[in-house]
């Protein structure tokens, strides 16, 4: 294993138990590390108003992704465009803690995804199922979240992702050793990853959830259905009360299994967001990037 | 028994380790779990702004201030270095018992994260994950510096309080853990032996001093040093 590779990986692990938030401001920024963020994702409109706009949407601006560096001490991640190696080499030249190679922002390569072994800051990617979730892995993702469907304030499709994810584990840990040629072969992935799996029951990844997180019950629910930690978009600065609802949040994910502390983190958040259900919606981005 | 504070970061590894050395632990998620009994706690990697103010919110800081103060042996890797450290260059203190000072993220940002080889406490070399790694910069006198990596501590221990820079539970190596273990835990004459309070007279082990006594902030002395 490459040494940086190790490295990157092992900052995911630090992020665990952790809620990461999407700020556009250096303000929000600052709301969302006192708030207890243990990463910030800068990116100039957050999904709910990208899905609004319409439009290509791009890598942000990197004085604004700068002026977020400079306005918090944890670590600063930032997305680009799937299969945009450029985006992804300027992001790097900015020193940024991590990649989002995300679905949100319009793709800009419709067969490859971005060789993330040819970097040495670490990536993160969307993932709906376990083989592109280990597809990922081999390009060099050192950390994969559901894909959700970004932008809707609407959880279903990201636990759709995060079962479909765990369920797949476990049936690869119930085969045997001679059966994971052809899983591999049916997955679309390469055989070392999947023996891992098979040995370990577990991605050799940290794995979050991500997309449509709302409300604390909606974290604690990720949590309990295996989630590592939890991305939080449109949620919170979309809602009444950003400072609260990012607070209670983060409690939630620590707190994840006692419901006496969730109703208590519940009380009083002022309202969510409105959200929209996935029926609604026009352009499904989790079917974005395979 | 060892308590491992589990509001966030990387805690499970820190369990691995303690499983592969046959030791017993559990997670320490909110207040009530501090009244459990322990032999020691262990502090884990993560973000030190998450951690503490989850302390801070669910009113832990001070509690494991008295535990620590009392003698219960400690040991802070990465964030738990700067969560222990008695002043905070680029943050705040939040524990604050062990007297040296911690500098946030003195590597700079992930590009600046790296791998090492050094001797600890004399054994060695042992492998040093750096993870958006806290520097040491200053110790008082009585700390003793158990590592360095380019003549900078990165590990040091006063008393029964121990920290690390770099994160041992990341490696299969196993020595930090047994150091903590054997020299740091292994010299307390047993947490579970029954201790007199001094507040309230009663004779009973510390943990059990914790869950039941109201002003464990008084409890100054009931823990043999």
């Amino acid at each position: 294993m490459n040494q940086r590779y190790g490295l990157n990986k092992e900052l995911a692990q630090m992020l665990k138990g952790g809620v990461i938030m999407d700020v556009t401001t250096p303000e929000q920024a600052r709301v969302a590390e006192s708030a207890g963020a243990c990463a910030v994702m800068a990116l100039e409109r957050i999904p709910a108003d990208i899905r609004a706009a319409g439009g290509v949407s791009r890598m942000s601006d990197p004085k604004m992704i700068r002026g977020i560096q400079e306005a918090v001490s944890i670590p600063v991640m930032a997305k680009v465009r799937i299969g945009h190696f450029v985006e992804a080499q300027i992001l790097q030249a900015l020193e940024i803690d991590f990649i989002d190679e995300s679905e949100v922002l319009s793709p800009a390569d419709d067969v490859h995804h971005i060789d993330k072994t040819a970097f040495d800051v670490p990536f993160v990617c969307g993932a709906r199922d376990l083989g592109e979730a280990l597809r990922r892995i081999a390009e060099g993702a050192s950390m994969i979240r559901t894909k959700g469907e970004p932008g809707t304030g609407d959880v279903v499709q990201a636990v759709r992702h995060m079962r479909a994810v765990r369920s797949e584990m476990r049936r690869v840990a119930s085969l045997e050793e001679c059966e994971l040629f052809e899983a591999a072969k049916q997955l679309q992935v390469p055989l070392d990853l999947l023996s891992y799996v098979h040995e370990n029951g577990r991605l050799p990844v940290v794995n979050f959830a991500a997309g449509g997180v709302a409300t604390p019950a909606d974290a604690a629910l990720m949590m309990q259905l295996g989630a590592e930690g939890v991305f939080v978009g449109s949620g919170i600065f979309k809602s009444g009360n950003p400072e609260r609802r990012a607070a209670a949040i983060v409690r939630a994910v620590t707190n994840y299994r006692d419901a006496k502390v969730l109703a208590e983190l519940s009380e009083d958040l002022g309202p969510a967001m409105v959200g929209i259900n996935e029926e609604e919606i026009r352009t499904l981005m989790s079917e974005r990037g395979q | 028994m060892i308590g491992i504070l589990a509001v966030q970061g990387a805690f499970a590894e820190h369990g691995s380790m303690l499983d592969s050395l046959g030791v017993d632990s559990f997670e320490i998620r909110a207040a009530r779990d501090l009244g459990e009994r322990m032999d020691g706690m262990i502090i884990p990697g993560g973000e030190s702004t998450v951690m503490g103010k989850i302390l801070d919110d669910q009113g832990m800081t001070g509690t494991i201030r008295e535990m620590i103060g009392g003698g219960l042996p400690v040991f802070g890797t990465c964030a738990g270095l700067i969560l222990l450290s008695e002043s905070v260059q680029g943050g705040r203190p939040c524990i604050g018992t062990m007297p040296i000072q911690a500098v946030r993220n003195a590597y700079g940002r992930q590009l600046g994260s790296f791998s090492a080889q050094s001797h600890f406490g004399g054994q060695g070399p042992i492998p040093m994950e750096f993870i958006r790694a806290p520097a040491i910069s200053r110790t008082a006198p009585e700390v003793e510096v158990l590592a360095e990596v380019g003549g900078r501590p990165v590990a040091a221990r006063y008393g029964r309080q121990m920290v690390t820079a770099f994160h041992p539970e990341l490696t299969d190596d196993t020595s930090v853990h047994r150091f903590f273990l054997e020299s740091v835990v292994g010299g307390v004459p047993g947490a579970h032996q029954p201790t007199v309070c001094e507040r309230c007279r009663t004779l009973s082990p510390l943990s059990d001093i914790l869950r039941t006594c109201p002003s464990v902030a008084e409890h100054k002395g009931y823990y043999p040093r």
